[in-house]
């Protein structure tokens, strides 16, 4: 199955990617190619399989006591942040 | 025999001793990194300060007879494991500006079992290729030829240990990043079982599949790493609470009575004569040696490329979408409102390949789509788990080539991701099934004049790394392939 270029500027934009003008054709292109070749698991036989999201079946998701154990590190974290001020992340204005 | 080429078991030997000292060793290798990883590309951070720091504190420990297991060994890591105060990078310009917080669990342990951290290695970005050509920072070259890939994704670690400029390093495999560069340098490669060792503060690229393991020069340096790194950490929900076995002392279980299982699927039409050939004549070591060899079948495995490609993708769009230019990582210059700001953030820093995997992952998990790709492929995997299971009432190993071909060169394969994805036919199964596996030096083919190695991969039943490592480890007592360097490196 061939992917439309109208398809995959929809995928960039729930994925959040800008991709530009030039490299558009490019991965139209080469998902296309991926689609296809995925496609070939629509053969195989799995009525009655469920499916699998873990690869190991029989684990169970722990529980702790519900005490805080973390110091707060926030200075340390956001020495790596773009923009802070006041301890807050800056991002562009989002209401106007 | 020089220092740089002896094993991890070797060097911790030497260091009790006191027949060398960690500094001694520490300058030795950052000497033998400051000549010859440039040509490799293999780093992309060197520590030497902090190198040398651990070294002293090493032969300290040392002298007073409290250092640890590993006291004095240098090592490096792949830079997808976040070391507190270092750069990690993940080999992606989205994080090459960004110093971890914290360190890995896999890093705290090692750096807990006494070894020293030369450095931070280069690595496909976000371990996302077959061979360390969609790095940032450029590629890796293969110590063996260097107009050939080290394999990938751990292809700097692979490449580092491989030209004897650090003695181990961490790698981690996803759908073989671990198994195929150890394949193509002549290392070996483990990735234990999904669970067995923490995955905290290991970059995420798709957290069903992904496992931190090692590449060296032997099985038992492989089993004294894994000692060191392995066991339940509350700070990875999936990590398991299962015991940790005497890696190093299991390793003298010997090869009679091994029941060994050849994976028909595993020597079709895709693999290389020469490269079957090395193989078949390690089964005929093992089977010497008392090993009993039957063939199994798995019919479900030939879709495990397919499936990977769904499940790895589909995990990966959602793992990484925490990098939105907000909070770390690469932020684009004066964004227009916020949306912009995720786009061109994103857009400007992830390269080729990690956005062809996110888009494919968006796709297969999106509206209408996801039951026809997401859930089948998770069916389909769900069938190879079980076709592994049944092989696994029968034989105690499952064993076959790791790679179809040997390295191949630069570029080869970079203009068809289709091709470059068929490279892991033979490792991603290990990997849906969240199996233990290995692979091991077993001989060598002649490409364009010069010696290419070849590895043996064996898969192992849940939690069965201990038989992993010795069949290993027994194999390497019968044969030096694992003992060859390549030229220009000894």
């Amino acid at each position: 199955m061939s992917l439309t270029r109208t398809q995959v500027e929809a995928i960039a934009h729930l994925a959040r990617l800008e991709i530009t003008e030039a490299q558009m054709p490019v991965y139209v292109d080469s998902l296309s190619r991926i689609i296809d070749f995925v496609e070939q698991l629509s053969a195989a036989d799995t009525g009655g399989v469920e499916p699998m999201a873990h690869p190991l079946a029989d684990q169970v998701q722990r529980l702790r006591s519900d005490q805080v154990t973390e110091t707060d590190r926030r200075e340390k974290y956001q020495q790596n942040a773009p923009s802070v001020a006041a301890g807050l992340y800056l991002v562009p204005k989002v209401i106007e | 025999m020089s220092l740089h080429t002896l094993t991890v078991a070797e060097l911790a030997a030497g260091l009790k001793a006191r027949r060398f000292s960690s500094l001694e060793l520490t300058l030795h290798f950052l000497g033998r990194i400051e000549r010859l990883a440039p040509e490799l590309n293999a780093f992309v951070t060197i520590t030497a300060d902090r190198a040398l720091a651990d070294a002293r504190a090493a032969d300290e420990g040392l002298a007073r007879g409290t250092g640890g297991p590993l006291a004095g060994v240098p090592i490096a890591h792949k830079d997808i494991f976040c070391t507190d105060g270092i750069l990690t990078t993940c080999s992606s310009k989205m994080l090459s500006n960004f110093v971890a917080p914290y360190d890995a669990t896999v890093v705290e342990r090692w750096r807990a079992a006494g070894t020293v951290l030369l450095g931070k290695t280069n690595m496909d970005e976000f371990a996302m290729g077959s061979s360390n050509e969609t790095s940032f920072y450029g590629p890796v070259k293969n110590p063996w030829d260097l107009g050939r890939v080290p394999g990938g994704s751990s292809g700097g670690s692979a490449a580092a240990v491989a030209a004897c400029l650090a003695p181990a390093a961490s790698g981690t495999d996803t759908g073989g990043s671990i198994r195929q560069p150890a394949a193509l340098t002549n290392l070996t490669g483990l990735k234990p079982t999904y669970g067995r060792v923490s995955r905290y503060g290991m970059v995420a690229f798709a957290s069903s599949l992904d496992q931190a393991g090692m590449l060296t020069r032997s099985a038992e340096d492989a089993a004294l790493l894994l000692q060191a790194m392995a066991g339940h950490d509350p700070r990875d929900s999936t990590s398991v609470e299962a015991p940790v076995p005497d890696y190093v002392a299991e390793l003298a279980t010997p090869l009679k009575g091994l029941r060994i299982g050849l994976l028909r699927e595993f020597f079709d039409q895709g693999l290389d004569p020469q490269v079957g050939k090395c193989v078949r004549e390690a089964i005929e070591v093992l089977r010497d040696a008392g090993a009993t060899v039957r063939e199994v079948s798995l019919p479900s495995l030939p879709l495990s490329v397919p499936t990977y490609y769904v499940v790895a993708p589909a995990e990966c769009s959602s793992n990484l979408s925490r990098f939105d230019g907000v909070r770390f990582g690469h932020r684009c210059d004066d964004p227009r409102d916020l949306f912009d700001l995720y786009r061109r953030s994103r857009g400007e820093g992830f390269g080729a390949e990690v956005k062809r995997r996110i888009m494919t992952g968006t796709y297969v998990l999106s509206a209408g789509y996801y039951d026809a790709y997401y859930l089948k492929a998770q069916k389909v995997r769900a069938l190879i788990a079980a076709d592994f299971a049944r092989a696994f009432a029968e034989v105690d190993v499952v064993l076959g080539p790791t790679s179809p071909t040997a390295a191949f060169e630069l570029g080869a394969k970079t203009s068809d991701p289709i091709t470059m994805y068929l490279n892991d036919i033979y490792t991603i199964g290990a990997n849906l099934a969240g199996l233990p596996a290995i692979s091991v030096p077993c001989g060598f083919v002649r490409e364009g004049g010069r010696e290419l190695p070849v590895g043996l991969q064996l898969i192992g039943s849940h939690f069965g790394e201990s038989r992993l490592l010795s069949v290993s480890h027994q194999y390497q007592r019968l044969t030096d392939w694992h003992r060859r360097i390549a030229p220009g490196y000894e």
